[in-house]
């Protein structure tokens, strides 16, 4: 399992950087998206996937037996996920209104403050 | 429990609050603005205090022991960040008072000034590398809907750029946390520290790869070469207030946290790192003072300046002895004071003149001489010159160079040093020293009860204390020096968090 989500996770990096590489403001923030859902998958791949077995501790015992899945990665994949809809969502809004104010989706056409 | 910890970030987000219920009235989040970032100072002082007398201190949230609960850490270079953060924050919350428009005010500039001041005060105090990327999310945004408030073009265009690569960081700093996690299994700074000293040979270079990670992240953040140019490009567009807040803090939030990094997690493959860091900061202060001597607006000016004094921070981290990481503490404080302050001078001249482009401005010595004394001080004590600040702070720097046999590198910070006299000469002889040109665009009408010494008095306090430092600089080095002993013996850290015998 793990191999194959090494490949998905690069397969990830490489088509986000592909797409902010573009010069459309849209594919840019495409871009953005597979980036932080890349860097989530890459969160829960390293920290060790196992099958059917939840952080549940039996009634009397002190702790879980061994081999269980460990619930920190979810916790923070969860709060990465909620943080990046809100700064993508930010993000969408920001390209809508620079394209209300510039009247282009092209990035070559946003050049004015460059050096 | 230590009160004194959480208040830094307790302040803002109670304010920030706060503001948010009175959006109606102007009157009161202005008032409030003032209010909370003295308080914030305040605080700021008292933990400083704290710190020196008894100690690094440590909170641990919710009573989880660390490693498995999050914790708060006031070491010195955190108290001395924070009370970075408080003076610059009250500064420009004064300033704004009179520098900010309605429609700014109005469209929430004081609650994101708050929020801002919350995450930023929370990445210098967090000891836990997960709650650091909260944080880090925590300023981001606040950054973003202040770097566009006011909705014009130049400002859509440079937050393009700005969201985008503070994103990618981002995601790059989350990387890099998941790799560490799937490592080590932990995420607290102190515990990783131990953890990665006594990691087995066979994962040295996944540790190496990681470190390089986090360096490119924070690397972003600090506007280093070859990833700046975000900055020259989004810092000269939003009012002035806000450049002046985000030179002064935003980019050494980016440095805080190299320092904290690389003097207490990523020790073992120093070599490598150090040269990196060495030749990264003197590209940098290179590139970023010739992207200044070529330009012709006040602001762009200082925003590339910005670039090339982090040179000298991130120059200080890679010669990694106490003497140097001393001098770029020193550096770090100066810096944010200077710049902030010369960002306001270039606020008051749009005021008097209506225009930033130095071909445009002009007999301003004449019309405003005291702001010309105002602006010298700053101007001087960037490049250096005795009896500022900046000369201690670079001084101090060289020296520790100088002690490790840095020959090049210590010839090329000076040389950088006398080309930054030359853009600020240059902007002396357009702005102050011409006559105003026949053709000067008029100044812009002044909003009511605006008025002006407002913006005069930031001004005044950070002149005087970039000459309070260059006179006092002895007791400024005791304390930076203090600092730098702590980071360089990061057992001291370690104790601190994880008890006597991790």
């Amino acid at each position: 399992m793990e191999p194959l989500m090494a490949y998905v996770v690069g397969g990830l990096y490489a088509a986000a950087i592909y797409m902010m590489l573009r010069r459309s403001i849209v594919k840019l923030v495409i871009g953005l998206i597979l980036l932080s859902n890349a860097a989530n998958l890459l969160i829960f791949t390293a920290a060790g996937l196992v099958r059917g077995t939840p952080p549940l501790i039996a009634e009397g015992a002190q702790v879980p037996p061994p081999g269980v899945a460990d619930p920190l990665p979810q916790a923070l994949v969860l709060t990465a996920i909620v943080i990046a809809f809100g700064v993508l969502a930010f993000a969408v809004v920001l390209i809508h209104r620079a394209y209300e104010i510039v009247k282009a989706d092209d990035l070559d056409q946003m050049k004015s403050t460059d050096t | 429990m230590r009160p004194e910890i959480a208040l830094p970030i307790l302040i803002p987000l109670f304010f920030g609050a706060l503001s948010l219920a009175v959006w109606r009235s102007r009157l009161a989040q202005r008032w409030l603005a003032v209010i909370g970032t003295g308080a914030l100072l305040a605080s700021g002082i008292w933990l400083l205090f704290a710190t020196l007398n008894q100690g690094p201190l440590v909170t641990t949230l919710g009573d989880w022991q660390a490693p498995f609960g999050i914790v708060l850490v006031s070491d010195l270079l955190g108290a001395i960040m924070v009370l970075l953060a408080g003076l610059m924050a009250f500064s420009a919350a004064v300033y704004s008072l009179a520098a900010m428009g309605e429609g700014h005010e109005r469209f929430g500039y004081y609650p994101l000034l708050h929020m801002l001041l919350a995450g930023v005060c929370g990445a210098f105090l967090t000891g836990d590398i997960f709650n650091l990327f909260v944080w880090f999310e925590v300023l981001l945004i606040a950054s973003f809907a202040l770097l566009i408030l006011g909705g014009e073009r130049a400002q859509m265009e440079g937050a393009i750029k700005y969201v985008t690569i503070n994103l990618i960081s981002s995601a790059v700093l989350l990387t890099a946390i998941g790799l560490v996690y799937g490592l080590v299994g932990s995420l607290n700074m102190a515990d990783l520290a131990v953890k990665f000293a006594d990691a087995d040979a066979e994962h040295t270079g996944l540790i190496t790869v990681i470190a390089m990670l986090f360096m490119i992240s924070f690397g972003i953040k600090a506007a280093a070469f070859p990833l700046f140019f975000w900055l020259p490009a989004s810092y000269h567009t939003p009012p002035v207030a806000v450049s002046a807040l985000f030179a002064g803090l935003l980019t050494k939030v980016g440095v805080y946290a190299l320092y904290r990094f690389f003097t207490l997690i990523f020790t073992q493959d120093a070599e490598l790192i150090q040269t990196i860091l060495i030749w990264g900061g003197t590209i940098t202060m290179v590139v970023g003072v010739l992207g200044a001597a070529a330009h012709f607006e006040f602001r762009r000016i200082l925003a590339f300046h910005s670039v090339s004094q982090i040179g000298y921070m991130i120059l200080a981290l890679g010669l990694m002895s106490p003497l140097a990481i001393a001098g770029g503490l020193i550096y770090t404080f100066h810096h944010s004071v200077v710049k902030t302050n010369l960002f306001f001078v270039s606020g008051v001249s749009y005021r008097l003149r209506g225009t930033h482009e130095l071909k445009e401005l002009g007999g301003l010595y004449r019309a405003a001489p005291w702001l010309s004394l105002l602006f010298l001080i700053s101007a001087l004590s960037l490049a250096g010159i005795p009896p500022l600040s900046g000369f201690f702070a670079k001084f101090v720097l060289v020296r520790g160079a100088l002690d490790l046999q840095f020959w090049v590198v210590t010839g090329i910070a000076l040389a950088v040093g006398l080309l930054t006299l030359f853009s600020m000469t240059k902007i002396w002889a357009e702005a102050f020293w011409k006559a105003a040109p026949e053709n000067a665009p008029t100044p812009p009408p002044v909003e009511p009860g605006q008025p002006l010494y407002l913006m005069y008095l930031p001004i005044i306090g950070l002149a005087a204390i970039a000459v309070l430092m260059g006179i006092f600089g002895e007791a400024v080095f005791e304390l930076a020096m203090l600092a730098a002993e702590q980071l360089e013996d990061s057992r001291i850290y370690i104790e601190a968090v994880l008890g006597e015998n991790p």
